[in-house]
């Protein structure tokens, strides 16, 4: 039923804190849905002397998002930073099917409420639609924002090369691989953390980033659950209701004012019920999704304390083999030389991550509170709506009898 | 007319102002057997045939269990309070009928002090008020006389009755299944709340995590609002529909007894003619004793037949009238139910907008 989709999009998503810089300015202009798959087109403007144009535009898929994404993540140099999280997976699966049942029933209802679960479910889709390019641009913004990462040549080649990148999704080997390292890591992760920081203001971070990100993904779940029964409870039952038996009254001999009556509470209620699709909505952007991306990011986080720690264990361990090479008096030399380089590198992650942590916390508190503030005003907004309409609705039908 | 009652286990009592009864106000106790023996009463009344007689609810064998053995959970005090408001409905519906707030039982329910122990009541408490219904509607469509209408009228009222009752069970449902799911819309933000609260507090940042600690605070007062909304969907729409469905019901049971006088009287005016000819048969045979009864009782049928005929008129009058002061009554109580209703939804929005002004600024303080 849905065969493509393309939409033009409005500004910036709104998850994160960004300072908009004309070196370099990234953004997704334009989106295509496609039978299994998206097209992002990432235009780009920049004054850097790195890019043979100063504006150009490139067409991405997810799977080259995630190439980049891992590029970073393997790359040694980065080990100090919080690596912008990778966009999830664009995901219409449901949505698709709930409008193949919509299709297949199509017999059993009429023409009107067919033509209104239709266009329910297209701005459904059209929604995570957005969403999913709102994601994708995020992380491209992040990198571009990012001093060191958006230097990056991967990145450069990304935005500029105008060819497929082809970089095939992972085969089922390789996804075996990936997910045996995932487990060697968070096994390693637990050693790793469990070794006492000498300096306090990493300590303090890591138990903080734990209980943080496992309450964040408490409270993203909760809330998913809580949205979805949102949407499933407006008055649309009701209104059904009211129409069937308005409908019913038609075909008796009801008097007009009683007819007038129904007519006027549906009406109220076909209204009512858009507020209140566009309150979950809103509570799903504003809340919801702020929740799912700091999951994301304060992942990242503890993603750069894991690097931290397993580079301070490796500096410790350096040490030892030093101590024990100078007691033996046996190749000294090299030990020295690993010794330094543990040293060096645990230090170059400790100078950047502490600014990360602190950068990092810096766009949280932004974000939360740029959220909040809509939320509230969002929800105020709409509830001061359907105020007016129950109000207005009301002294009309009051005044009838 | 203003009844009000509050029920207690199993006792109830209620209380009424009215200009012709002896006191303004007074209230007497009832059990709830004593609310079916009134409806009993009512219903084999000869004067009263052709009335829609309200029905009373339905006993619920297992909600009354849970209150006796004095389970103190919130969905005894549910049970209590649904029982409550409706033999409050029941009553205010009898006592809105002008022929029956002139009977004297109806007098006596709402007086006397105390009430001998209603008996009859099993088919009610049974097996329930439709089917009771239902069954005797089926005896009348088995009797094999039927009816040749010369206005059509009644057939078409009572198909109209039919299908509304069959519109009105399917609205019930969606109506049960609303309820539902605004109740599982409780749970989850009760559970998102606490999550928030949790959240609030791991947080560092000072003033975020008062403002995380607010925002679930709200939640939990929308999930009060959410609790209240979806009692207010039940006791409001889904009762509504409820006592109509049942309602249409004793509309259907008066087109019944109408159908039932009809047949006594074809039955009176067969039973006559078996007569004449049994006395034409005697006059041939030349027995003039028992010719004698046989006139007696022709006479005596002949009467019967011009009284049926009569009840059968009287009846019809009173079931066209009946069926128009329903269908008023019926619009009313909907238009009612409904403005309720949305002035319910108004409130909700009215304390809505409260939270969130309450939390606004707490939002703009996180620096």
């Amino acid at each position: 039923m849905m065969g493509y989709l393309s939409v033009s999009l409005q500004p910036r998503a709104v998850n994160v804190d960004l300072q908009t810089d004309a070196t370099l300015q990234v953004d997704i202009s334009d989106a295509l849905s496609e039978r299994d798959k998206v097209k992002f087109t990432v235009h780009t403007k920049s004054t850097l002397p790195n890019f043979k144009q100063s504006e150009f535009s490139v067409v991405r898929q997810h799977e080259e998002f995630i190439w980049l994404h891992d590029s970073f993540v393997e790359n040694e140099d980065y080990a100090g930073y919080i690596i912008p999280p990778a966009p999830p997976r664009p995901d219409f699966d449901a949505s698709r099917e709930k409008l193949q049942k919509l299709g297949e029933g199509e017999g059993s209802m009429t023409k009107e409420e067919f033509t209104k679960m239709k266009q329910e479910l297209e701005a459904e889709y059209l929604a995570i639609f957005k969403k999913t390019v709102a994601m994708h641009e995020v992380f491209l913004c992040r990198v571009a924002a990012h001093p060191v990462l958006r230097k990056d040549l991967n990145f450069h080649v990304f935005l500029e090369y105008n060819q497929d990148l082809s970089v095939r999704g992972k085969n089922k080997k390789e996804k075996l691989e990936d997910f045996f390292k995932n487990v060697v890591k968070s096994a390693d992760g637990v050693l790793v953390a469990g070794v006492k920081d000498v300096d306090d203001f990493f300590e303090h971070e890591k138990t903080f980033l734990l209980e943080y990100h496992n309450r964040v993904k408490d409270a993203s779940a909760k809330s998913d659950r809580m949205i979805r029964s949102h949407k499933s409870t407006h008055t649309t039952a009701l209104l059904r209701i009211l129409l069937h038996h308005y409908a019913y009254y038609c075909t008796t001999t009801a008097p007009l004012r009683i007819l007038l009556f129904f007519l006027k509470v549906s009406e109220l209620f076909e209204k009512t019920r858009k507020i209140e699709a566009r309150v979950a909505a809103d509570e799903d952007l504003k809340l919801a999704d702020l929740l799912k991306y700091y999951l994301r990011e304060s992942q990242a986080a503890k993603d750069l304390l894991y690097r931290r720690g397993r580079a301070l264990v490796d500096y410790e361990n350096a040490n030892k083999a030093l101590d024990k090479a100078r007691a033996k008096n046996r190749d000294v030399l090299q030990a020295e030389t690993s010794q330094q380089l543990c040293c060096h590198k645990f230090e170059k992650i400790s100078e950047s991550a502490k600014q990360e942590l602190i950068d990092f916390k810096t766009r949280r508190v932004a974000a939360f509170r740029k959220n909040l503030v809509e939320l509230a005003e969002l929800e105020l907004k709409h509830a001061k709506g359907n105020l007016q309409l129950l109000q207005s609705c009301l002294s009309v039908l009051k005044g009838d009898t | 007319i203003n009844p009000q009652k509050s029920s207690d286990l199993p006792v109830s009592s209620s209380s009424t102002s009215l200009p012709m009864f002896r006191n303004k106000t007074f209230s007497v106790r009832r059990r709830f057997s004593d609310f079916l023996g009134l409806y009993e009463k009512m219903s084999v009344k000869s004067s009263l045939h052709g009335c829609v007689i309200p029905p009373p609810p339905e006993k619920s064998v297992m909600g009354m269990t849970k209150v006796k053995v004095g389970k103190d959970d919130p969905s005894s005090a549910e049970f209590l309070e649904r029982r409550r408001a409706a033999l409050e409905r029941y009553l205010q519906r009898v006592v809105c009928h002008p022929l029956l707030l002139q009977d004297p039982d109806v007098r006596e329910f709402l007086e006397k002090e105390e009430l001998p122990r209603a008996v009859n009541t099993q088919a009610l408490s049974g097996a329930g008020f439709l089917k009771m219904i239902n069954k005797a509607s089926d005896a009348v469509n088995k009797m094999t006389i039927k009816m040749n209408e010369s206005d059509t009228w009644f057939e078409d009222k009572l198909q109209e009755v039919e299908s509304e009752e069959q519109q009105l069970r399917k609205l019930h449902a969606v109506v049960d299944s609303l309820v539902n799911h605004r109740k599982e819309l409780c749970g989850n933000t009760a559970v998102f709340a606490k999550s928030m609260a949790m959240l609030g507090n791991s947080e560092d940042n000072t003033a975020l995590s008062r403002a995380l600690s607010q925002l679930a605070e709200v939640e939990d007062k929308m999930e009060q609002l959410h609790q209240e909304q979806a009692a207010s969907d039940f006791f409001i729409f889904a009762e509504l529909l409820a006592d109509y469905i049942r309602l249409l019901g004793a509309v259907r049971g008066c087109f019944d007894q109408r159908m039932r006088a009809w047949q006594r009287w074809q039955e009176a005016q067969s039973t006559l003619q078996k007569k004449r000819e049994a006395e034409a048969k005697l006059l041939w045979a030349n027995k003039p004793d028992k010719l004698q009864q046989a006139k007696e009782e022709i006479t005596e049928w002949e009467a019967k037949v011009t009284q049926y005929e009569r009840d059968f008129d009287r009846i019809g009058v009173t079931v066209r009238k009946e069926v128009l002061r329903f269908e008023e009554e019926k619009a009313k109580d909907f238009k009612g139910q409904i403005v309720k209703y949305l002035e319910s939804m108004l409130q909700s929005q009215q304390r809505l907008i409260k939270f969130w002004e309450a939390f606004l600024p707490e939002a703009k303080a996180i620096a």
